[in-house]
């Protein structure tokens, strides 16, 4: 079920020619109204104003510090997100026990929850009004308003897409091998490392790959926790609604195009991704 | 079943990382909602979470997530079928971008949205004239909630489709049914669960939208108010507890949807493994 | 010997100054202010960084954080280490002191009731006014289409509304009921309710949705500055004297040992300087000399209503009359 797992299709199967050719064309219209237009008005708007503009938005040094915010951010909470999905995969998969549909569905909450209510929840953690902010205080540390809380509401927000795309490959292929190893004499991390981890190699990358994209453009929950502090926390997509309100259009739109050029790049490598564990599964 | 816990090691600590990555990262800060729900009585929350306005928001929220959610399992199974069945020109540029949403920003989504949908723009200036207006009324909620949870219907059902071989519906072919009742009758039900999980995943999502849906809505109480911007709003007055108490209504309603679906995922897989 | 310690003390004395001089080099000040102030403290924080540094006090850098004034005000409530804020509306920076971070009374602690600058709400039309809005009456008639912030989250929106309110108030002599009808007309011809000032302007400006759009007369100003051409501004008879104050945060200065800065960066918004920058950001100078070299775009007959007036009993009571829960806006949008 999982996306490690797709087979190649095709085969003995003809499609009826009409009903393809009216499915087609209704699909590309859809996804062309609803992906490629929204995609257009931004490259347009971008580079409205020609090469030279566009340059002068993305090299703007508040520009370039959002941009390495966003870096900072992203990889961390891939990073967290990654280490986590292996752990909960295994952990789900590889064990039977009660409260394994609750585990799951706390796993996949983050999916569910308003960002805003996300962000809201970190304030009142770890904000003046949190119960958590006296020991904070007492020990000089910062959370919201600064750096860790962006890394923190993007990690809420990214939690379920490893995790979540490992776990149908994971339970697919069943224990037999892994418990093979176990009876040959291998340690966990042995197991771990040296059979399970080569199967679940694309679907991990895949997710990982799914998770940056997502964590780049992470909006709602981290504009409730930045405090929109110019040059300090505002990342790509913050300082993209700032530019907005500046009456920057084009320069919010400049900006903009970096952040889908990264993710068109991104889900370019995701699809070879795909090529290639296709290729290695055939 | 406990003896596959004694044969694979590595159980108390992959559990020990979840459990407390999901405490902390999760259930921790949960708890600071419930908490601060708590400065008001039970009355309180329910007299918050029912007021007149409160309540035409989940209204306008349910309802637009609603119709999203269904377009998206509409065309989102038609995209997904054409692209796993079907060979044809710029079919790989389009799979990749399925997942555009997941990565764009919603701001950049929602400030995209709008300027293509208002009546100067390149899809609201044609339907300006016939008379239709989408930026600014529910109409552009549910464009900007289908755009966002397109994903999560495509994604869901696409691994599923590809599982599926082709020779059921051809033995389908043979028996003399047409291509309609095929689908219906042979590939449906195989999609049934990754569809309800797609259409789920989407609703939730759409439910607590707020960074896309804000700049296209127009945010006008009883009409195009969002549940998501009653909280903001509640917080921008410094309700901290009428804020949380629609957040907690909120989130009950997320937490039984993805419960709900866990649970006919789970019964689904013990049935197809017999 | 005690040359020898009074060379040490004097040596030790001249470390601290070169220590104390890195310090200074490296003075940071947080201003959390509200949506259109941007272009203003962009330039203002220029002119005052040259100030401070003329006075032999070492380069001060400015972090700036805009957003809608209620949820700006909350953000340092809710730890947002601000030193000063400058923002829309009183009420925002009581909250600020009720939640014990500024020292009663502040309003007392600069001239004018710490509002440096003030500014009205004006109408921004399309060129050309098509729809001929002149006055606050025009924005009830049928078929005109208004853009203006939510009053319950944008400070700018509740100056529109009161604003709207005192017209009324003046027009129908003193008859709360009419004033209250009035008010639900305009808000009824209200197409696009944003959350902010600024998400407003966008609306309008951008977007080309509605005939009129109620506005800071600095954001009207703004709007035509940058699209030159396309937008008129109508200045009606009578408006509302719009006075965002500033203050020092007691409690973040005093943690970070920033007080002198902050206090001399608010007091430097009276100076001529200061003044004169407020004014060619459109904001009206509190100066009075000062603001006659504007004259040429500030209407100085504006007959401007304040918001201690009896009317409006000032924003306390504005507030929960008007705003609070259940308060006459609620009423308005409830049907």
């Amino acid at each position: 079920m999982g996306a490690g797992t797709r087979g190649a299709s095709g085969g003995a199967w003809r499609p009826n020619p009409v009903a393809r050719t009216v499915l087609i064309v209704l699909s590309l219209a859809f996804a062309f109204l609803m992906l490629v237009m929204p995609l257009l008005v931004v490259v347009s708007q971008a580079f409205g104003a020609g090469w030279e503009a566009f340059w002068r938005a993305v090299s703007d040094s508040f520009t370039v510090k959002a941009a390495k915010l966003t870096a900072i951010t992203t990889v961390t909470a891939v990073a967290a997100n990654t280490a986590f999905g292996l752990a909960a995969a295994w952990a789900l998969t590889r064990y039977r026990y009660r409260g394994q549909g609750l585990l799951t569905t706390v796993i996949d909450l983050p999916f569910a929850i308003s960002p805003i209510i996300a962000g809201l929840i970190f304030i009142l953690t770890y904000g003046r009004l949190g119960w958590a902010y006296p020991f904070l205080e007492a020990h000089g540390l910062k959370i919201v308003f600064a750096v860790p809380g962006l890394v923190m509401a993007t990690v809420f927000v990214t939690i379920p897409f490893v995790a979540r795309e490992l776990i149908p490959v994971l339970a697919a292929r069943g224990t037999d091998e892994e418990q093979a190893a176990v009876l040959m004499g291998a340690g966990f991390l042995r197991t771990f490392a040296l059979v399970t981890l080569p199967h679940v190699k694309w679907a991990l990358v895949y997710s990982v790959i799914l998770c940056a994209a997502r964590a780049m453009g992470e909006f709602g929950a981290v504009s409730v926790v930045s405090g929109h502090l110019r040059g300090k926390t505002n990342t790509l997509p913050l300082h993209i609604e700032i530019l907005y309100n500046e009456h920057h259009y084009r320069e919010a739109f400049a900006v903009s195009a970096i952040l889908v050029i990264a993710s068109v790049l991104v889900l370019a490598a995701r699809s070879v991704v795909e090529t290639v564990s296709r290729r290695e599964v055939r | 079943m406990t003896a596959s816990r004694k044969t694979i090691p590595g159980f108390g600590l992959t559990m020990g990382i979840t459990t407390s990555y999901l405490g902390f990262f999760v259930l921790l800060p949960m708890i600071s909602l419930a908490l601060r729900a708590a400065d008001l009585s039970l009355g309180e929350i329910v007299s918050v979470a029912t007021d007149a306005r409160v309540l035409s928001s989940y209204r306008v929220s349910f309802g637009c997530s609603l119709l999203a959610a269904a377009i998206n399992a509409v065309f989102g199974t038609m995209l997904a079928w054409v692209l796993v069945r079907y060979r044809f020109p710029g079919r790989r540029m389009i799979d990749g971008l399925v997942e555009l949403p997941f990565a764009l920003p919603t701001a950049v989504a929602g400030i995209a949205l709008t300027s293509l949908t208002a009546d100067k723009g390149w899809i609201g200036a044609p339907l300006a004239r016939l008379g239709i207006a989408v930026a600014y009324t529910r109409a552009g909620i549910v464009v900007a909630l289908v755009f966002v949870t397109l994903p999560f219907v495509v994604r869901s059902i696409q691994p599923v489709l590809e599982e599926l071989s082709p020779d059921y519906e051809e033995a389908g072919r043979t028996l003399g049914a047409g291509g309609f009742t095929i689908f219906r009758r042979v590939v449906l039900p195989e999609l049934r669960p990754a569809l309800l999980t797609g259409f789920s995943l989407a609703f939730a999502r759409g439910l607590g939208e707020y960074g896309s849906v804000i700049f296209i809505a127009g945010n006008r109480p009883f009409r195009t108010e969002i549940a998501p911007l009653m909280i903001v709003t509640r917080l921008e007055e410094f309700m901290y507890g009428q804020a949380t108490a629609v957040a907690l209504f909120m989130l009950l309603a997320s937490f039984a949807v993805m419960f709900l679906v866990n649970r006919l995922q789970i019964r689904a897989a013990a049935f197809a493994g017999g | 010997m005690s040359r020898r310690v009074a060379m040490v003390l004097a040596l030790l004395f001249l470390f601290g100054q070169v220590a104390a001089g890195r310090v200074l080099a490296d003075q940071e000040l947080t201003n959390v202010s509200y949506d259109p102030t941007r272009e203003l403290y962009e330039a203002y924080n220029e002119a005052f960084a040259r100030h401070w540094a003329g006075l032999g006090k070492g380069d001060v850098t400015v972090v700036q954080s805009h957003g809608g004034s209620a949820k700006q005000a909350r953000s340092v409530i809710e730890g947002n280490e601000a030193d000063v804020v400058t923002l829309a509306r009183a009420i925002d920076v009581t909250a600020i002191e009720e939640a014990g971070l500024i020292g009663k009374g502040w309003q007392g602690r600069l001239a004018r009731n710490s509002c440096p600058y003030t500014s009205t709400i004006v109408f921004l039309v399309r060129k050309g006014n098509p729809k001929g809005i002149r006055d606050w009456g025009d924005l009830a008639r049928e078929g005109v289409g208004v853009i203006t912030p939510n009053p319950k989250t944008s400070g700018g929106a509740r100056w529109n509304y009161l604003a709207a309110w005192a017209w009324a108030d003046a027009q129908y002599g003193h008859d709360d009921a009419r004033n209250e009808e009035f008010v639900k007309k305009v808000f009824d011809n209200v197409l696009v309710l944003d959350s902010g000032a600024r998400g407003s302007t966008n609306t309008f400006v951008q977007n080309g949705q509605g005939d009129v759009l109620l506005a800071w007369e600095n954001e009207a100003y703004l709007s035509l500055a940058e699209r030159p051409g396309e937008f008129e501004i109508v200045t009606p008879p009578t408006s509302i004297l719009a006075e965002p104050p500033v203050a020092l945060v007691d409690s973040y200065v005093d943690k970070k040992g920033t007080r002198e800065l902050a206090t001399a960066y608010l007091e430097y918004l009276y100076s001529d300087e200061g003044q004169r920058i407020a004014g060619s950001h459109y904001y009206r100078p509190g100066n009075p000399e000062i603001i006659k070299e504007f004259s040429g775009y500030f209407d100085l007959s504006l007959k401007l209503v304040t918001i201690d007036d009896p009317l409006f009993g000032g924003w306390e009571a504005a507030q929960s009359r008007h705003f609070s829960d259940g308060g006459v806006f609620d009423r308005i949008y409830s049907r």
